[in-house]
Formats: C-alpha cells, structure tokens, sequence
C-alpha cells in the first residue's frame, strides 16, 4: 500500500510561497513535489480571500487572490511539478548527513517520500476543519463524528445530521440523501449560502418530506463508545429537541493549526520556523522555511517577502541536489539555457 | 478615543482605550486581549473574531451586514448578539462599549 516516491525536493504547503519555490527549483533543474492539506492550491489567497484585491504585488497594480494563485499557477507549469492534495504531512525523518542530507516524508493517506531537501512553506500551519466546542465531541471524531466523507458506506441506513449552511453542509445533504436513512440539516437561521440550485434540491426534499430541516444549533451530543446515538437541537425560539443520529458532520469551515511540524525537531519558536537570512535553512541542514511560516529579525508576514525567501533558498538546495555543478547566474530575459527551460525558445 | 470593556468567558473584564476609526478586534489585538484569534486580519474572511455585544449596545454597533451574516455561519453558539468584532468601527457613540468573548473561536 506505501509506495516510495523519490524527488529532490518535497514542498510542504502549496501556497503562494511553496508555488513560486517551484519556479526557483525549476530554473536550477530541480525537481519538486508539493504536498497540501487542501483541495487544491493557493494557501489563505484561495481559501480566505480568494475575491479580494491585493495591492503590493510587484508589477501587479491590483490583482485578487485567486488571480495571484491562477498566475503563478500558469507560471510554475512548465516545470510539471506534482501536486499531492488532501494530504497531511505528517512525518519527516532526517536520513542522511549534514553535509548529504536526505530525507524521509510521510502523509497522513500513507505515502512516503525520499528526497535531498525539504521546504517547509507551511504558512500559518495547515488548514484543518473547525471542531464544534461541543462538550466530548472529540471521543466521537473519526468513529461517529466526521468533517468528511471518505467512505460513502459509513453512512448507509444511518440517521445523518449535517449541520452548517453553506456549499459542503448542502452538497453533502444531497449527496447522502439516498444512502441515508434519514437527513437532518441543522443551521442557525434560515437562509443558505450555498449554489442557488443546491439550496433548492434541499428544500424540495424537505417540502416532499424526504428529509428534515431544523433551524436552530446542536447544544448536545449524547451515545457510548464513540457511537452517537442522539443530538439535543437548541431552536431559535429557545425549545430544545432531541434527535436520534448514529452520524453527525459539522461544517464551520477552516482554520489553520501549527499541525504536526511542531514535532520536526525545527527549534520552533512563537509557532514560527527560525531560518537564516542568507538560504532561509532551518536549525537541520537540508530543511528551508520559506514564507509566513518562518521567522528571524525583520520578517515581514507578505507573499512578497516568501517569494524572495524560496528565490534564496533554491540556490543552497541546488548545492545539495548537485553538489558537483558549479551555479551561473543567469537572468530569464537574455539566457538561451533558462529559456528552453521555460518553453519559450 | 472610546473606552471598550472585553469580557472573557470566564467573566473577567479588561476596558482599554481603542481609537476612532479602527476597529473592536484591532483594539483587542493591540491590546493583547484573549479570546479573539483575528486569523484573517479583519477581512471579514475567518470569523475568529467574533463577540457577544452586551445588550445595552446593540442598538449603537448596529447590525451585521449580509457578508458578516454570512460569515458567522463559522461562529459557534451564534446569538441575536452576536458580531464580527473586525467589522465594528470605533467612534465617539461607541465609548463605554461591553463585548463578551465566547470560550471558542476556532
Ligand atoms: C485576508 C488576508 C489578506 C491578505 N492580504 C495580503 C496582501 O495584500 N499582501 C500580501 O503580501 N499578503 C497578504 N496576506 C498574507 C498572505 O496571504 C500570506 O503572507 C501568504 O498567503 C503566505 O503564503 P505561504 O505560502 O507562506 O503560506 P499559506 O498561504 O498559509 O499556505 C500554506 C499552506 O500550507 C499548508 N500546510 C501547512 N502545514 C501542512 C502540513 N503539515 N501538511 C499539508 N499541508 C500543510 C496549508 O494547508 C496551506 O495551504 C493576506 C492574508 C489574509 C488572510
Ligand atoms: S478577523 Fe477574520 S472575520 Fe474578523
């Protein structure tokens, strides 16, 4: 079931800073694959803000956060980097020297890498689903209470309560509606901030007594072993009912939690990775931190600052990855070699 | 200049000076206040800045706009009261201003 992918480089967090890294490793002819929890890239541009404007981009008088992400996408393509998302990183193994480092990474759905170096680019940890402060509500995670579907089959014949009343609490609704022997949505008012066309399927099942809405928020869970067996709804007008539910999902969002970098051995300090100014390497030769994740004296928390930290950084990764190859600097508007590199010549 | 009074979930209370034009969670992260994360920054983007306006005050903070509604969806234990702090501007009618903060943001 594991399979071993060798790499030179493996990227921790696909945001702004991991994404443009790529382009830096690329240039230098190092190959890298990027790991991210989420399902897609772009770090806090695409999940925090992906409509809004960002002002302090070199060259770009406005762009959005999405656009940003878009571009750097289309920029980083040529080097064909590979994207591992809906991973946690979870483990990372110093193999070899100081002077030859190398690396073993493992993720949470049972991969392992082997690589020369590491770039944490980790941001402001990963982005994890946000856990409802219901009182023992972590003794049901992962047996009754889950944030997402992995298997279809845990939720047959089962009475599901969603609760939340945006895209994942209605398109989840949907699509376990004919596995389920009974849905309950519960949300705290009654309006929808899902897809139009999402939030009408719901209400038809609803109005055709398919399944139930409740507007209102679950004040308690109740069951034994991890197995829920009853939730207590706190209704608008203060009424409490109880439901049977032998599954329940939460939707609250996301927020970003340090995560399991803090057991790397990297010196954290404050939650942030220190690094040096020079190649931006941690405390362990070989692992780089680039971005919001790391600190030293003047950082400034700006996709700016990232850029110009992995920029700095490929060029130490380069004497690990090559340590025979003498580095030439050369610029991509007048070299013929970096052209090619890029698909342009 | 306005007085703002934060009080926790355990019921102590801190009143610091907050300046007109910025907002009720860039005074309490200015002024180290627990219990407000601010994970966005203010962009109405994380809802980890959320607070209970005590009920004298509801009617001077005024109410969410459709984006903050939207936004405290990711609140927990949401009440009528219930507000974005990064989305409370500080002015002259707001000193003397109690929010509470709820036990959990994120
Ligand atoms: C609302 C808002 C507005 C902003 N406006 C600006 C602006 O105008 N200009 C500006 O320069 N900056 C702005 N910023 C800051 C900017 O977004 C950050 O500096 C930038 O996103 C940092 O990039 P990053 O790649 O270091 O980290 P992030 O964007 O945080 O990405 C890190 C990624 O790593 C992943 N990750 C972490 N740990 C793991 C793990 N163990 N396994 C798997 N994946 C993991 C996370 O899921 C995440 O996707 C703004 C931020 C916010 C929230
Ligand atoms: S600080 Fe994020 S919503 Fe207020």
């Amino acid at each position: 079931m594991s399979e071993t992918i060798t790499t030179d480089v493996v990227i921790v967090g696909a945001g702004p800073a991991g994404l443009f890294a790529v382009f830096e490793l690329g240039l230098l002819d190092i190959r890298a694959h990027l790991i991210d929890i989420l399902p897609r890239a772009g770090g806090q541009c695409s999940e925090l803000y992906p409509e809004k404007p960002i002002y302090d981009i070199p060259g770009f008088p406005i762009v959005t956060g999405q656009g940003l992400v878009d571009n750097l996408m289309k920029q980083i393509e040529p080097f064909h980097p590979t994207f591992h998302f809906g991973e946690m990183v979870e483990g990372l193994e110093t193999l070899g020297t100081s002077e030859h480092p190398s690396f073993r990474v493992t993720t949470d759905a049972g991969k392992t890498f082997e690589c020369k170096c590491v770039i944490v680019a980790a941001g402001g940890g990963s982005f994890q689903p946000k856990r409802p402060p219901i009182a023992g509500i972590d003794a049901y995670e992962g047996k009754s209470v889950f944030y997402a579907v992995r298997k279809m089959e845990d939720f047959r014949d089962k009475n599901v309560l969603i609760v939340g009343g945006g895209d994942s609490a209605l398109d989840w609704t949907l699509n376990l509606h004919p596995v389920a022997k009974r849905i309950t949505l519960v949300h705290r008012r009654d309006e929808f901030r899902g897809a139009p066309h999402s939030v009408n399927a719901m209400r038809e099942l609803v109005a055709g007594g398919k399944m139930d809405l409740l507007i209102g928020q679950v004040g308690a869970i109740a069951g034994d072993n991890g197995q829920l067996k009853t939730a207590t709804i706190k209704g608008n007008d203060g009424a409490a009912h109880e439901i049977a539910c032998e599954r329940m999902m939460p939707f609250f969002g996301l927020t970003m939690k340090l995560g399991p970098i803090a057991n790397w051995g990297l010196n954290l300090h404050e939650n942030l990775v220190p690094a040096d100014t020079e190649k931006f390497e941690t405390s362990t030769p070989g692992i780089f931190a680039i971005g919001d994740i790391n600190a030293y004296p003047g950082k400034l928390k700006l996709i700016l600052s990232g850029f110009h930290e992995g920029a700095l950084a490929a060029q130490k990764v380069h004497r690990y990855v090559y340590p025979d190859k003498k580095l030439t600097f050369q610029y991509t508007t007048s070299s013929t070699n970096l052209q090619k590199k890029l698909g342009v010549n | 200049m306005a007085k703002i009074t934060f009080v926790d979930s355990e019921g102590r209370s801190r009143t610091v000076d907050a300046e007109n034009g910025s907002t009720v969670m860039e005074t309490a992260i200015r002024n180290s206040i627990p219990e407000i994360l601010a994970e966005c920054g203010g962009a109405c983007a994380c809802a980890t800045c959320h607070v209970y306006v005590d009920d004298a005050w509801t009617e001077k903070t005024g109410k969410a706009s459709a984006m903050e509604e939207d936004m405290l969806d990711f609140a927990f234990e949401v009440q009528p009261n219930s507000r974005l702090s990064c989305q409370i501007k500080i002015s002259d009618a707001l000193d003397g201003l109690v929010v509470r903060t709820p036990g959990k943001q994120g």
